[in-house]
């Protein structure tokens, strides 16, 4: 069925973002709103916002039946859950298909098989992709076994985490008894699961990810990779494709692998399956799979010329893929900064507050998505993230050179931001040089500040 | 049973004689609604456009009067006027209320959540339309209070 209206249940760039491929596609657009979003960019800009709840998330942009409710009540025939939020709750999927409501993502039943990491884990070993050496750990006696086995240092992961949340590092055996049990009971706070698992460590690994489409019907493509591996505390702040210093053996693996696991799943919709690259051991290893779309969805759209908003609303109306593999052909290089508000001097501690002046940068091969706009405020309630600035050029050092005078083009007022910071890293040799390992942050923050 | 209009009567005349300003009586499935004060006698304010509800309600800000009470929606959903299709609205126009008095219900996926007046006073205006969809903070319906 053709989709006509859409409500979107989220806030903030993504929602802009969404409402600009609704604006091309005919598709009216409803914003789910808190009620201190009723005057956002993105409400400023849909055909209609309804407020679905006060400011906290727990009351408004979390709540399941209300946002299915909204989505009855306002004659939409979709929900697009953007990221975060309920995009991977597997309970939102669930009520759309009980009501009728066509759910922009994967099937409730693949958002719970990704959502439990060692099912993923599973599935991905099922799938012949390479995962860390590691497994569940139902009992002191089984992880102190299998930690032996798999050596130090190692992580303790939270089954119900992901994105870096849940994870704790455990440099010596003697730590596991008391690591586990905190790691423990955190997951059970945090993910209302208390089980948790092991993998080894991977000291000097990169984060790399494949960006997928799957029609729900076992065809499947991939549009490259990225490069996550700018983060901090596994928050990413940069990302780039194609990534670089990647033997093409390596880049070819990965995207056979991220393919072979979705059409394994029978994947719907876009998803990324990440992976760990130990360029070392020229090895790479299985993360886990975001069944969403992501913050750092445009690089790809940069290089490839794909809307892959544009492409889950057709997967999910049925329409199946409208690309070919042979179809992707990705050309020059992209890189994406994360512009969050955020004070790097004071360990990088949100920053909310009223907007003064905002300048953007402008000219060819420069994309800003963003929701913030001069005197608006940045919310307490809600992550820091204000825009994403996206630079395509033919090459990587175009696109850094690209970046660099698009940062230094932008003004936000009022706010402390992370601008500075990135300016650090794209005039740094290390970045420049190309290929760092997801512990680049932390020293290079240790190296100038400490 | 039945109820002739002679038990009506009675009804009537017991409910004027107590202290209650409603009754409401259900009898295989017979169902009388009956309350003191009809809205055209008791109404400091009212005319009949208080039912016309406005283009945007959640917007149009309300006159600041000291003894006016506004409810709102405590959550978006459907709101109903009555407890069942078919029944009595809970409230009317000119209907007296304490601050417990549910005014209405809002469905959120089947689940109902009873909006209570929260002030004591006489309903003046009801905004929110019977089965419609309303926003969290969209006003429902206006109170004037009595002390």
């Amino acid at each position: 069925m053709s989709i006509r209206r859409i409500l979107i249940a989220n806030r903030g760039e993504i929602a802009v973002r969404i409402i600009r491929t609704c604006r091309i596609l005919g598709i009216e657009a409803v914003l789910a709103a808190s009620e201190a979003d009723r005057d956002s960019l993105p409400a400023r800009l849909a055909d209609r916002t309804i407020c679905i709840g006060p400011a906290q998330p727990s009351a408004s942009y979390l709540k399941v039946a209300t946002i299915v409710q909204a989505a009855l009540g306002v004659g939409a025939d979709a929900i697009h859950p953007g990221y975060g939020f309920l995009s991977e709750r597997p309970e939102l999927a669930t009520l759309c298909e009980q009501q009728g409501v066509i759910f922009i993502g994967p099937t409730a039943a693949q958002i719970e098989a990704v959502g439990d990491k060692l099912r993923a884990r599973a599935e991905a070993e099922a799938a012949a992709v390479p995962v860390v050496p590691g497994g569940a750990a139902d009992s002191i006696e089984a992880a102190l076994a299998l930690a032996g086995e798999i050596g130090t240092p190692l992580l303790v992961k939270a089954v119900g985490g992901g994105g870096g949340r849940g994870m704790q590092r455990v440099d010596s055996l003697a730590q596991l008894p008391a690591m586990l049990e905190m790691a423990a009971s955190e997951a059970g706070a945090a993910f209302g699961d208390a089980r948790v698992y092991l993998e080894r460590y991977i000291t000097r690994g990169r984060h790399v990810e494949v960006q997928i489409l799957g029609d729900g019907a076992g065809n499947v493509i991939h549009l490259g990779e990225r490069d996550c591996s700018v983060q901090r505390r596994y928050q990413k702040l940069i990302e780039e494709t194609p990534a670089p210093d990647l033997p093409a053996a390596l880049r070819d693996g990965l995207h056979a692998a991220a393919a072979r696991l979705a059409r394994r799943l029978s994947y719907r919709g876009a998803g990324t399956v990440e992976f760990l690259v130990d360029r070392q051991r020229e090895k790479f290893y299985f993360l886990e799979v975001n069944a969403r779309i992501q913050v750092e969805h445009p690089v790809t759209e940069a290089v490839t010329g794909v809307d892959l908003i544009a492409e889950q609303i057709a997967i999910a109306e049925g329409s199946g893929l409208q690309l070919k593999q042979a179809d992707i052909r990705p050309s020059g290089w992209a890189l994406e900064c994360r512009v969050n508000a955020e004070d790097p001097t004071r360990e990088f501690s949100p920053s909310p507050g009223l907007l003064g002046e905002v300048d953007w940068p402008r000219g060819p091969g420069i994309r800003v998505d963003t929701h913030i706009a001069a005197g608006m405020r940045i919310s307490p309630y809600y992550d820091s993230l204000m825009a994403k600035i996206i630079i395509h050029a033919a090459d990587r050092p175009g696109a850094i050179r690209g970046m660099r005078q698009a940062i230094a083009n932008t003004r936000i007022g009022g706010v402390a931001t992370n601008l500075a910071f990135h300016a650090a890293v794209l005039a740094d040799a290390e970045f420049q040089a190309g290929g760092v390992d997801t512990g680049y942050v932390a020293r290079l923050l240790e190296r100038d500040h400490g | 049973m039945t109820l002739t209009s002679k038990d009506v009567a009675e009804i009537t005349r017991l409910l004027e004689e107590s202290t209650f300003t409603e009754l409401h009586l259900e009898i295989d499935g017979l169902k009388i609604s009956l309350r003191r004060g009809a809205p055209s006698s008791s109404g400091p304010s009212t005319t009949a456009a208080s039912e016309v509800r406005p283009a945007t309600p959640a917007a149009a800000p309300a006159a600041p009067d000291p003894n006016g009470h506004e409810v709102s929606a405590p959550l978006l959903g459907t709101f109903y006027r009555a407890p069942k299709p078919g029944a009595a609205p809970f409230v009317e126009v000119g209907s007296h209320v304490n601050a417990d008095t549910i005014v209405g219900i809002i469905e959120v996926m089947k689940l109902m959540n009873a909006v209570r007046a929260g002030a004591r006073g006489t309903v003046t205006q009801i905004l929110g339309r019977d089965g419609a969809l309303v926003e969290y903070g969209e006003t429902l319906l206006r109170i004037a209070r009595t002390s």
